[in-house]
């Protein structure tokens, strides 16, 4: 079984819970090409936890194997207290685990709105006939969604665009309704890969914000990599290193900023 | 000024879900519907049903099956031939009560087993049934397949079926001509297909199904089964991540699609035609047809499939009006001018609004809501 201890409290106070996800021993080739060699970590609940790294590091690797696009050759992915066999993506996310992408991942084509809905999809169980029909279980179901889904566009400040199509919105936003996407799953894990690429520092501001009231609000256990080292120290409770596929630190960000291979992998070193 | 939607608020999210949340626009739909049902069938005569009202119903419902298959869920399909084709004939085999051949006789015989005839009106929406199934079955390949290499595939079903209804002779009750015909069927007691039909018969009986089909679809389109296809169109990694099961998605969208493509296969040989030879009427060039009809009309628009239906049914009409009876050309000449023209239409519309006919009407209704002042 997976240990099951009690957690900590963080600097800031809050109690963290027991292991959510842990990765057992992870390798991942592709081909010759090892990405990630050997990994093991572990995600405690109601934790804002960062992977950082290099570029090329295998960070991005790694939430793919989290999110089933990858299945490792080695190792073992343990969600929520059970080992997880191979698993299609769409199954991941109706285990619990919403993410968003580096690029962003949106469905253009549909309204501000829509997205948000469509993250509400595994909650969404009626059939095809009752929809079809628009009476009795589907429409009630859309409504209470419905006010789900709004809350989420109430909490991230998005309520003036809900019927725009997401392809006339500018990148920020664009960012901000992926977030709002992935929490309309109302996720056991949230899974954010650069969520702040790209941005300035206002906008990085913003979303710093709404990552730490979410994990605030709704207590969401939240696993991401960023490149802005000001923001991964300020906002992560914990953080895993990598470089070149293995992992070289893992700990509080002060833990990791007095690291010394941590140090090295990121000013570089003579290797003579 | 035209187009008002101040003042129309919405206090709850099913007022806010309707199909028509515009107040004008609700009325106009009721409005259009009251005439439909109510005025037309006073007015119309065979020519205006067998020229305009009949293929403008029945290409609808098909541009609606297949524009849910293009337009909502983004797979490419060649075969809506095909598979009208097998609505036309999977009708004709129920209106003509379905049969097996089995080897019971005296000698080892073979004897005839037939299901009772079943009514017009189930007959069609079970041809739809049948061609949903159908049309599922083709549409395997779209799991593994996308985009040019897909629209190949379905190339073959178009191919293939037009084939097999040719070669079987089951398909066709055995008949000497090869072709299938609509015997004389009533539906509440009134004749609906046959040689004896009355014309507002023939065009309430297709619109109930036109208006049905659209009303399913926009229901479906709205929730969240078209939420799940247009993410599996936009974005098919993303659509997974977030939960959809692309198999689902994809073959629901099919099937969906075949059944709509399957009723108007059955409604344009019933009632419109009365008898049909397959190669000619459902071969690859009515496949283009209805596709052409969803490109001009708009992809992903229930409004369009129907703008696209009527634009493509009334352009012929219109051009052989304005050639043959007030310019006075001679037939032959006009029926090929008719053919450059259509085709030189479909480009210059291409190039000028490629997101169809839809789009124009939105851009209308956005500018009308300012006219006539500017801002």
């Amino acid at each position: 079984m997976l240990d099951q201890t009690e957690g900590y409290v963080t600097e800031d106070g809050r109690q963290i819970g027991g292991v959510v996800m842990e990765m057992k021993n992870i390798t991942l080739r592709f081909g010759g090409v090892v990405a990630i060699k050997d990994i093991s970590f572990d995600i405690r609940e109601g934790e804002i936890r960062a992977i950082i790294g290099p570029n090329g590091a295998g960070k991005s690797s790694m939430l793919n194997v989290i999110s089933g696009f990858y299945i490792p050759q080695e190792g073992e992915v343990w969600f929520r207290g059970s080992k997880r066999p191979p698993t299609r993506p769409y199954e991941v996310a109706q285990q619990g685990i919403a993410r968003t992408f580096q690029n962003i991942a949106l469905f253009e084509g549909m309204s501000v709105l829509d997205n948000v809905m469509t993250g509400r999809l595994t909650q969404m169980k009626s059939s095809i006939f009752h929809q079809a029909l628009w009476r009795g279980k589907a429409e009630a179901e859309e409504t209470a969604n419905r006010e789900i889904a709004e809350k989420i566009i109430d909490f991230l400040e998005i309520q003036h665009i809900r019927k725009t199509p997401v392809a006339r919105l500018p990148y920020g936003l664009k960012k901000r309704v992926e977030l709002a996407r992935a929490l309309a799953a109302e996720p056991k894990l949230l899974l954010l890969d650069e969520p702040m690429a790209g941005m300035n520092v206002e906008e990085k501001e913003d979303m710093c914000r709404f990552i730490l009231d979410v994990n605030d609000e709704f207590g969401t256990t939240i696993a991401l990599i960023e490149h802005d080292m000001g923001v991964v120290m300020d906002l992560s409770d914990r953080v895993v290193v990598m470089d070149y596929g293995k992992k070289i630190g893992d700990g509080t960000p002060d833990e990791v900023r007095a690291n010394q291979e941590v140090i090295d992998a990121y000013l570089g070193v003579s290797h003579d | 000024m035209f187009y008002r939607e101040a003042g129309d608020f919405h206090t709850s999210y099913p007022s806010d879900n309707q199909t028509f949340p515009i107040r004008l626009d609700r009325y106009r739909y009721y409005a259009v519907l009251a005439v439909a049902f109510g005025v037309i069938p006073f007015l119309i005569n065979d020519y205006w049903a067998n020229a305009i009202l009949l293929p403008f119903l029945i290409y609808s419902i098909a541009a609606i099956g297949l524009n849910i298959l293009v337009g909502y869920c983004g797979q490419v399909s060649l075969g809506t031939g095909g598979f009208m084709a097998v609505g036309a004939y999977a009708c004709y085999k129920f209106m003509t009560g379905l049969d097996i051949w089995l080897p019971t006789g005296p000698e080892g015989e073979y004897v005839r087993y037939a299901l009772p005839e079943i009514n017009i009106f189930f007959s069609v929406l079970l041809a739809g049934v049948v061609t949903a199934a159908v049309t599922v079955l083709f549409g395997l390949p779209s799991l593994r397949i996308k985009g040019f290499y897909l629209a190949v595939a379905t190339l073959a079903a178009q191919f293939f079926l037009v084939w097999m209804f040719n070669r079987v002779a089951w398909f066709y009750n055995y008949s000497a001509s090869g072709q299938i015909n609509a015997p004389e069927r009533g539906f509440l007691g009134i004749p609906v297909t046959g040689p004896a039909t009355e014309a507002w018969a023939t065009y309430l009986f297709c619109l109930i199904f036109t208006v049905g089909a659209a009303i399913l679809a926009r229901n479906l389109t709205r929730g969240t089964i078209g939420r799940t296809w247009m993410a599996i169109r936009d974005m098919d990694i993303a659509a997974e991540i977030i939960g959809v099961n692309p198999m689902r998605a994809k073959l629901t969208a099919f099937a969906v699609s075949g059944f709509l493509v399957g009723v108007s296969g059955a409604l344009f040989f019933a009632v419109y035609l009365g008898a049909v030879e397959v190669g000619e009427v459902f071969g690859i060039t009515k496949s283009f047809l209805v596709l052409f009809m969803i490109i001009i009309g708009g992809l992903g628009s229930i409004f369009g499939s129907f703008a696209g239906a009527a634009f493509l049914v009334l352009l012929p009409v219109f051009l052989k009006l304005l050639g043959v009876d007030l310019l006075g050309f001679p037939t032959d000449i006009v029926a090929h001018m008719q053919l450059i023209i259509v085709g030189a239409l479909i480009v210059i519309f291409l190039i000028m609004e490629p997101h169809g006919l839809a789009q124009l009407w939105r851009v209308a209704k956005e500018k009308l809501r300012l006219w006539p002042f500017p801002h």
